[in-house]
């Protein structure tokens, strides 16, 4: 995989190679032979390689229904700003990075007050940005549904390799249980508070947490019609 | 008797017993519970039961441990993974385009679902969604709903013979085999289509399709009134089903059960009306629903979905318009004409004639997205769509590259297993059968 970007984010079309932080996490550098990383020189990829950055959206976000939600939470939730690193808009969805210590109380907010009334925690995963800007690798990622408002909204909380404890959401959306299992499975995220937090995916014993990058796919050479195929990780990339 | 069911054993799968730090644990493989515990082995009054196999996921795929007293349950525990395939790391491996191929083997009974939320959520993140062909849309919206249809009969065949109405499995079983027929004239492929691409579809309508599903929208209205006759006021089906496992739509909400199941409770939460996509908001149609929260509620509500699926696929038909079926940007369109060969299905003559002989740039393009494939621009996106089994959600994430940077799939299955122990703990073992299959899981897209 490509090793040079690190977080999601929005991008903007800014030529002459400067960096552009259009209100997401990674800008994008434009120049006529930059594109560092990719073994494209044909012009096909555009010659743009990500330039990563931290940046929250400006205010207002231009989106309604993102900044109802905002506002909302600046109304009822004080902590706000202690509480959120980032808010960022991208492609119409709004994306809250909480730390880890405000979420528990964040959560109930979103879920309680009548201007939020996220009912529904559709879906926890994990991912894994191993070049991290903040250094902090392994992101838990909550997809919030407001079946009253009929919004939608992210959630996001980050923690490095060395402390991977995030609190655990199955008190405030029980539905929460499984998808934290699965988390920790793969990705080693460890939930504080969670009931039985144990695999569930792979067998009980196995070592190690392979949805993370680093961990390998596997696989062995396949001989087809006289050639050998190599196992996926192995063959040519080209990002 | 069982010879050895009275001997200690160190075997883990042999009759017999071992000592514990919870006392002794009886391992049981048949007989009756007399001859097992013998005399003076009164105190064995908690039993752990391994259920099953009844549901078809339950041969050897989903694994269900009841701790009974006499026949009530007082807990049930779900064993998930059996199934896992790594399908969300593999699609890190992958082109874009590959990763349909992966992601459509998931919920093998909906994998035109899977296929559609990937790629909304891939077109999402390129920014094409509005340059999406309306004919690629209409045809998406379609076989959609024609897998709806395939796989609610489904869920009766199976549900029906897990309750002993063998007439409901064959019946269902039998109406399902004509939408396959139709999924295959339209995809080639009777299940793991990889129809739907990023951009558009794999290919356009073959000849004469049009008119074999209008014959399929003639005959099926009549095929659920048979159902209704055969089972809905069918005394054994309804003694078995109705006021059984109960979940009300706080409940549902509380344990992110969305799908029939929600919808049965009260709550007529449908993402085609409430958060429409794939122009859903411009078809009519209705959203059934019913109060009861019970199992047989679930069976009425999706019953009548079956038939509001038949109205979205004849609205479809009124709709087709001849046009591209997928999107213009060559950058991003896969480039070759498909057409049935000598040696099955590949590249037309026609395409091959093109990127040799004539265009220089068709080479290039095709050479380039075939080895190579598009970069999509990084971010994140969440794209939820209603699946038969409720919200099916894909979180997908790009670095900018030519391949997938994760990809997570919020399968409904997954979501609404976790709901089995609060609708059958309490209550009889019998049940325990309608509570698995009154929410119908599949176990390929639980465990992915």
């Amino acid at each position: 995989m490509s090793g040079n970007t690190h977080g999601p984010g929005a991008v903007d079309e800014n030529g002459g190679g400067e960096l552009v932080a259009a209100g997401g996490t990674a800008g994008r550098q434009h120049d006529a032979f930059g594109a560092a990383g990719s073994g494209d020189t044909s012009g096909f990829g555009r010659l743009v390689a990500p330039v990563p950055v931290l940046a929250s959206s400006e205010r207002p976000f231009g989106d309604a229904d993102a900044d109802a939600v905002y506002d909302a939470l600046e109304r009822v939730f004080p902590q706000l700003g202690d509480a959120v690193e980032r808010a960022v808009v991208d492609r119409g969805e709004l994306t809250l990075y909480v730390r880890r210590e405000a979420l528990p109380a964040l959560a109930r907010t979103l879920r309680d007050d009548p201007g939020l009334r996220f009912e529904l925690l559709s879906s926890l995963s994990g991912v894994d940005y191993p070049d991290d800007l903040t250094g902090r690798r392994l992101h838990s990622v909550v997809h919030l549904t407001s079946m009253t408002h009929r919004r939608r909204l992210r959630v996001e909380v980050s923690v490095g390799d060395d402390d991977p404890t995030v609190p655990s959401l199955t008190g405030v959306w029980p539905t929460a249980d499984w998808h934290e299992r699965e988390a920790y499975d793969l990705f080693g995220i460890v939930y504080t508070g969670h009931p039985g937090l144990t695999r569930i995916m792979m067998p009980d014993d196995w070592t190690g947490h392979p949805q993370r990058k680093d961990y390998p796919l596997g696989g062995i050479p396949v001989d087809y019609k006289g050639a050998t195929v190599p196992p996926p990780d192995e063959r040519r990339s080209y990002s | 008797m069982t010879p050895n069911s009275t001997q200690q054993t160190h075997q883990p799968y042999e009759a017999g017993y071992a000592e514990s730090a919870s006392g002794r644990v009886y391992t049981v493989t048949g007989g009756d519970w007399e001859d097992v515990l013998g005399a003076g082995e009164q105190d064995a009054e908690r039993i752990v039961v391994n259920m099953g196999p009844q549901h078809p996921s339950t041969h050897g795929v989903l694994r269900l441990v009841l701790e009974i007293e006499g026949e009530t349950v007082t807990e049930t525990r779900i064993v998930i993974g059996y199934l896992h395939t790594g399908i969300e790391k593999s699609c890190e491996y992958r082109t874009w385009t590959q990763a349909v191929t992966f992601l459509t083997r998931a919920d093998y009974l909906a994998p035109l679902y899977n296929e559609a939320a990937y790629c909304l959520s891939v077109e999402k993140l390129l920014g094409i969604t509005d340059q999406i062909p309306e004919r690629a849309t209409v045809i998406r919206v379609m076989v959609m709903e024609l897998q709806r249809i395939a796989s609610h009969l489904v869920w009766l065949a199976t549900g029906g013979m897990e309750l002993g109405a063998t007439t409901a499995m064959i019946f269902g079983f039998r109406e399902r085999e004509k939408v396959l027929d139709l999924l295959e004239a339209i995809t080639g492929l009777r299940m793991n289509h990889a129809f739907i691409r990023p951009g558009g579809l794999a290919q356009d309508l073959p000849d004469g399709v049009e008119s074999a599903i209008r014959e399929f929208l003639a005959d099926m209205p009549k095929r659920i009134q048979e159902y209704h006759r055969l089972l809905t006021g069918q005394p054994i089906w309804k003694a078995r089903m109705v006021d059984v496992n109960i979940l009300d739509a706080a409940g549902c909400i509380a344990l992110g059960t969305t799908g029939p199941v929600l919808r049965a409770a009260g709550l007529p939460w449908d993402l085609r009306k409430t958060m429409p996509y794939c122009g859903y908001e411009t078809y009519e149609f209705d959203v059934p629903t019913a109060l009861e929260g019970d199992s047989f509620a679930r069976y009425l509500v999706r019953l009548e979905e079956m038939g509001e699926s038949l109205r979205i696929v004849e609205q479809c038909l009124a709709r087709l318009r001849p046009g591209p079926v997928m999107v213009a940007d060559k950058k991003i369109a896969w480039p070759a004409q498909l057409s049935i060969g000598a040696d099955g299905m590949g590249n037309s003559l026609a395409h091959i004639r093109n990127i040799m002989g004539t265009s220089m740039e068709a080479l290039i393009h095709h050479f380039k997205l075939v080895t190579e494939g598009f970069r999509v621009p990084a971010g994140q996106v969440y794209t939820q769509i209603e699946s038969p089994r409720g919200e099916l959600g894909y979180h997908v994430v790009s670095d900018g590259g030519t391949r997938p940077f994760r990809v997570h799939v919020r399968d409904p299955s997954f979501v609404n297993l976790q709901a089995v122990p609060a609708l059958t703990e309490g209550g009889q073992v019998a049940d325990v059968i309608v509570g698995v299959a009154s929410v119908d899981p599949v176990l390929g897209g639980v465990d992915r």
